[in-house]
């Protein structure tokens, strides 16, 4: 599978990631050269295998249902960029 | 002499008979840090002010004269990604680079609860992407055997300052590779735990079944005992491994008669620097020496590890670094059109090329039409891999090999190609996807420049890595030899 500009649009935009034309291009043949390289695994029958999504057997981890104290408002707020009346800023969501 | 050359008893006689104070060690971080680093750059924030009113509450508590534990007083430095309440924390990002964290990670907190003394914030790549320390958004931290050489990464700057001098120990992260490659390059100690043994609360993620938080030291015996406190259970980290933790300092016993070493011919083929090769069979006859034996073992799925670990990693920090938007915390850009033009612009402004790069590569594995062919197709090699591992565990106790394939390269010199950087961590990537745990240990020099032996062990048996490390220490100077600075 080759990436085409096309492809790296596409995947940027999933990413929220604006990228110049340059960027772009030099994405285009490194990821390319990266995808290609990753290709070797398919020289591995993995028909029976089980994926690792964690090495080590991990079950739900779960706390009690019990009520804690939430974050002071400050802090909270402490790194958001702007703010008013309490509540972290950003721009209309909906038209 | 500094008294960072001091060992940890020492250290502790000298606090209690009054002969030093805290405040004395800590002095001598700042002095050291004032003389070198302008050359080596291995720290991103001090903090003076809040050091030197710690180390005079220290100092009352000596006074009190209750018993300390081994840490108590020592100058330490921790690597950016982990967070420190009212101290900047930036992963070498621009991104993050406003960012006050309003907690602590489990690991600073234990940490201050041992006695130590944070001196200051260390400069990596950026969010831990890299093996260089070039890819941080500030500067490239040097190594101090040679200031034209990478200290390695992404725990560079974690790694620079302990050979420096700078402090006393550091904290780093390990993903790939990126405590005990950067230990290797600046001929130090450094161990990556087995995954879920240290809390990873506080370490801002980069790929969460890889990430790992561990020490770097000057020698096996510190590490040990920062490994002390740092290990256990943490429910507010829900990957953490619930499982009694021993003491590691009773394990540095010097005796390794009967240890069987696994050496995986894998680790010693091609592209490996052969004086790196002759420096870990020169170990290896260190160790049968003193009554171990070797025998070569095969990991045949080595050569799959990196494209396995790019794949897996990748994946995992794209979703991870979703959470850097621009809305609550991080540097937000000015006059977006709408809320998706101010996530777009916040992360591509806020962002270096290696971050974006390894997001890119990583969206694209997970996007519809292509999970299957490589985010799940590596996770099945993942498992392939570990089951190599377990299998040469079933007759032998620990397996041994160089951290990296050549020592530390120039500044700019693999920066045009991420694929030839992404190859140094051949050796360290295949246990980070395993998950056991690991210590790089210095044993050779070649041209000036450390070379680090990987020893990696079974799960949760790092008494066995760190008793092998030690003997090694034991009965060869290596770990003794210092940079001119």
């Amino acid at each position: 599978m080759s990436i085409t500009l096309k492809d790296v649009e596409h995947v940027a935009n999933l990413a929220r990631l604006e990228l110049s034309d340059a960027e772009k291009s030099q994405f285009t043949d490194q990821l390319n050269a990266i995808l290609k390289y990753a290709e070797k695994l398919n020289e591995l029958n993995t028909d029976d295998v089980e994926p690792t999504s964690h090495v080590f057997e991990l079950v739900n981890v779960m706390r009690e249902d019990v009520q804690k104290e939430s974050l002071p408002i400050e802090q909270v707020l402490l790194n958001a960029p702007d703010e008013e009346d309490d509540q972290i800023k950003v721009p209309a969501v909906i038209e | 002499m500094s008294p960072f050359e001091l060992s940890l008893q020492e250290v502790g006689a000298k606090l209690r008979s009054k002969e030093l104070s805290v405040t004395e060690l800590v002095d001598a971080s700042y002095k050291r840090i004032a003389q070198t680093d302008d050359t080596i750059k291995a720290f991103i924030t001090l903090n003076e002010q809040e050091a030197r009113k710690q180390a005079g509450e220290l100092d009352q508590k000596l006074a009190s004269s209750e018993a300390q534990g081994a840490l108590f007083g020592l100058p330490a430095g921790i690597k950016d990604n982990i967070v420190t309440e009212g101290l900047l924390t930036t992963c070498a990002s621009q991104f993050l680079n406003n960012y006050n964290p309003i907690y602590d990670a489990t690991v600073t907190r234990k940490l201050r609860d041992a006695g130590t003394v944070t001196i200051g914030k260390l400069n990596m790549d950026e969010f831990a992407m890299g093996g260089s320390n070039e890819n941080s958004s500030f500067y490239a931290t040097r190594n101090p055997w040679n200031s034209e050489y990478v200290p390695g990464g992404s725990s560079g700057g974690s790694a620079a300052a302990v050979a420096a001098g700078q402090v006393y120990f550091s904290l780093g992260s390990d993903t790939g590779g990126s405590i005990r490659q950067p230990a290797a390059y600046c001929g130090i100690v450094g161990l990556k735990p087995t995954y879920g043994l240290v809390s990873r609360f506080g370490l801002v993620a980069f790929a969460s079944s890889l990430d790992q938080i561990g020490p770097l030291t000057k020698n096996v015996e510190d590490a040990a005992h920062v490994l002390q406190a740092i290990a256990g259970y943490d429910a507010s980290d829900t990957t953490s491994a619930n499982v009694a933790i021993p003491n590691y300092s009773e394990a540095l016993t010097g005796d390794v008669k009967g240890l069987r070493i696994a050496v995986p011919k894998e680790y010693l083929g091609e592209g490996i620097d052969p004086r790196v090769k002759e420096a870990v069979m020169n170990a290896l006859k260190t160790y049968e020496s003193l009554g171990a034996t070797w025998e070569e073992v095969s990991l045949p799925h080595t050569e799959y590890a990196i494209a396995t670990y790019y794949l897996l990693a990748s994946s995992e920090a794209s979703s991870n670094l979703a959470r850097f938007d621009g809305v609550r915390y991080g540097v937000r850009a000015d006059n977006p059109e709408n809320l998706i033009d101010l996530y777009r612009k916040s992360r591509s402004q806020g962002f270096g090329p290696e971050v974006k790069r390894r997001i890119m590569l990583g969206t694209y594995a997970l996007s519809s039409g292509y999970y299957d062919a490589y985010y799940l197709k590596a996770q099945k090699v993942r498992t392939l891999i570990k089951q190599d591992f377990d299998q040469v565990f079933e007759k032998y106790d620990l397996v041994i090999g160089p951290t990296a394939p050549t020592t530390a390269f120039r500044i700019g010199e693999q920066v045009g190609d991420p694929l030839t950087m992404y190859l140094n961590d051949i050796c360290t990537i295949p246990v980070s996807l395993a998950g056991i745990p690991a210590i790089s240990i210095p044993c050779g020099q070649a041209d000036g420049l450390p070379i680090g032996m990987q020893i990696i062990g079974k799960a949760f048996d790092e008494s066995t890595v760190l008793r092998a490390a030690h003997a090694f220490e034991a009965n060869t100077e290596f770990h003794k030899q210092r940079p001119t600075l």
